[in-house]
């Protein structure tokens, strides 16, 4: 296989095998220079494997790891130009955070000047200079985790790994760390590899999302690729919000099927994935909330004639959110149908037990042969 | 009101025990010591208050070498107890399994099933002249006459590390327990090797545990009296055998009190001189496992 030297991180037909259990299977992708790029897969799936095998802890039992274009196989964790954010960060206790800056350089056999000055400036970089001299157990969550990378990034490396390093933070600080983590990215200006099993860390800060299920990669790709285009079932049930229906074809027309689901509701979808349905195939059919119009009943909006799916039916309940409130419809087939909807506060707005009418169009009801 | 009568009664009781064994069996005891260590032998039945006893043991180089040489010795006792020790806890910690964890637990602990007095008498059938060693020696050929072991520094020190080790073992398994995998994967992701990650990490992540172990192995040793005296015989010159000495055979109470006054002084002035050198306090170590 041709190297390319251009990305920072390729791995060829990995597989690690624990007895007979398949913990990664057959993985290949690369990453190019300078990208940020997201393993994400449900717990489980064999992405921290994965990551340890890249960090050197593991070794794949079979395939290839080259870094820079060199096979790092046999080569071990402290030769690697890997450095690894952990989950829970483990950062040095014993040691202030200038130390724990500090070790890396101190391995590499820096003089002492240099680690102060490299030390100082990526303390500028991540903008706390003045906690050298702290301790680690003086931190706040959010400078562990800033502290966590700056320890790597003093390093120079070819890839930087983060396992799931928002993992242990609360809501609001996770939602504020995710763009600083974007924003270090770009400022570095490093290979990221993320592994997260939160689809919305993935899609907000990744230049690439690579979906694992079972030891293998679903799909790679962008994230909005990822969210309007999944490749399979499990894509398009993993990212982003969705109803998800299982049900039979009734009718096949080019690639436009009509899906009657097992409680009776009929709708027209558009094929995805691999595998044409034919009559009577099972197939699971996803909308995706947004493209959920709600109507109250006997409003003008509604037209059925461009073969928009319609339904009539009733709110069963809301589920306010702010922006992103949602509306949960019973349609008289007693199918539950969640839509997203704009609530003002004002009388118009959805109450329970309102009669409404529903329409998406068959483009947005992707439907997976099972 | 009642209530909190009750409960405050009920914390009395409770404290109680402690606090009588604390009291009568050594507060009291030592109080009881310290006041016939002061006194001084006059003539017969005749006493007056003084220093003379602990006089006495500075002018007299026997005794003072013997409490130095107590003290090395049992310095040196530590710390081979941490040599053997450090390498036997970090496997129980964090190399081996759950299953296999407790049994090797258990095999440490399965020495202190049998009394001090039986486990001596098991080395001295070991290796006195007649012992099985000596013998199986003679038998292979290796030897011509026999060879005492017993009654050396050598065989001493190796009674007293067996007798302690487990005390070693015990405090760094715990706090080596504490310390998470990923940060030693993390002194080597950093670019640390092995050695490096000893150093740097793991050591000074288990020294609460390191001075701990050290200062209940020094202790121990120090206080001993069983081991050092059926191993080492008469050439062992332990503190405690001259105490005992001092006790029992001279019928010197006044100078055994201070000699055991001076022991106590001593070891606790290198327990804190240790914690000094390591940057420990009593609270961080002792106290925490």
């Amino acid at each position: 296989m041709q190297s390319n030297t251009e990305n920072d991180l390729e791995c060829i037909q990995i597989k690690k095998h624990f007895g007979s259990v398949r913990a990664v299977d057959d993985v290949s992708f690369e990453i190019p220079k300078g990208s940020f790029f997201s393993i994400l897969g449900p717990s489980g799936c064999g992405k921290t494997t994965l990551m340890r095998m890249i960090a050197g802890f593991e070794s794949p039992t079979s395939g290839d790891i080259r870094i820079k274009g060199k096979s790092v196989i046999g080569t071990p964790p402290n030769r690697r130009n890997v450095k690894m954010v952990f989950q829970h960060l483990a950062l040095f206790p014993m040691m202030n955070v200038y130390e724990n800056i500090a070790y890396g350089l101190r391995c590499a056999g820096a003089s002492k000047d240099v680690i102060r000055t490299k030390v100082h400036d990526v303390l500028e970089r991540i903008s706390l200079p003045d906690v050298a001299n702290r301790e680690i157990t003086q931190l706040s969550g959010g400078q562990k985790q800033r502290i966590a990378i700056a320890r790597c990034m003093v390093l120079d490396p070819d890839v930087l790994l983060l396992d799931e390093p928002l993992g242990a933070l609360d809501l609001k600080l996770r939602e504020a760390m995710k763009i600083e983590l974007k924003l270090l990215q770009h400022q570095f200006d490093t290979t990221f590899v993320y592994i997260t099993h939160d689809q919305s860390e993935a899609l907000v800060m990744s230049d690439n999302v690579a979906i694992m299920n079972e030891g293998k990669f679903v799909q790679i790709g962008t994230p909005q690729e990822l969210y309007h285009n999944p490749s399979a079932a499990f894509v398009a049930g993993f990212v982003g919000d969705t109803n998800r229906w299982a049900g039979k074809v009734t009718r096949v027309e080019g690639n436009t099927v009509e899906v009657e689901t097992e409680a009776g509701l009929a709708m027209r979808g558009s094929v995805r994935g691999a595998g044409a349905p034919g009559i009577g195939d099972r197939v699971n059919a996803f909308v995706r909330p947004e493209f959920i119009t709600a109507e109250k009943a006997g409003g003008s909006a509604v037209q059925s004639g461009n073969g928009q799916n319609v339904i009539e039916g009733k709110v069963d309940s809301i589920l306010f959110n702010g922006a992103n409130s949602r509306v949960l419809v019973r349609d008289r087939a007693g199918e539950l149908i969640e839509a997203d909807v704009v609530l003002t506060g004002g009388a118009q707005d959805l109450k329970p037990k309102d009669d409404v009418t529903l329409s998406w169009s068959p483009e947005q009801t992707m439907s997976f042969k099972a | 009101m009642m209530q909190r009568d009750i409960k405050r009664l009920s914390l009395i009781l409770l404290f109680a025990p402690f606090a009588l064994w604390i009291l009568l069996l050594i507060i009291l005891p030592h109080l009881g010591m310290f006041y016939i260590s002061l006194r001084e032998k006059v003539g017969p039945r005749m006493y007056e208050f003084g220093l003379e006893n602990y006089i006495n043991f500075f002018t007299e180089p026997i005794y003072w070498n013997t409490l130095i040489r107590t003290g090395s010795m049992s310095l040196l006792v530590t710390v081979l107890a941490l040599l053997l020790g450090f390498p036997i806890a970090y496997y129980i910690a964090k190399i081996a399994g759950n299953r296999t964890r407790g049994a090797l637990f258990l095999m440490c602990l399965i020495p202190l099933w049998v009394s001090d007095l039986i486990r001596a008498f098991g080395w001295i059938l070991l290796l006195r002249e007649t012992g099985i060693i000596s013998s199986s020696l003679q038998w292979a050929g290796l030897i011509n006459t026999p060879i005492e072991f017993l009654y050396n520094d050598a065989t001493v020190i190796m009674g007293l590390v067996y007798t302690v080790i487990l005390f070693m073992i015990v405090p760094l398994v715990s706090t080596l327990d504490g310390m998470d995998d990923a940060m030693i994967e993390a002194g080597y992701n950093l670019g640390g090797n092995g050695p490096t990650v000893l150093r740097r990490i793991i050591i000074p992540y288990a020294m609460p545990g390191i001075v701990s172990g050290c200062i209940v192995v020094f202790m121990l040793t120090a206080g001993s009296y069983l081991t050092p005296i059926l191993l080492g015989g008469k050439n062992s010159s332990w503190f405690t055998e001259q105490i005992y000495d001092q006790f029992i055979t001279r019928y010197n109470w006044e100078s055994g009190a201070a000699f055991g006054f001076l022991l106590l002084a001593f070891t606790s002035l290198v327990v804190w001189g240790g914690l000094k050198l390591s940057g420990q306090t009593l609270n961080s170590t002792v106290a925490r496992s």
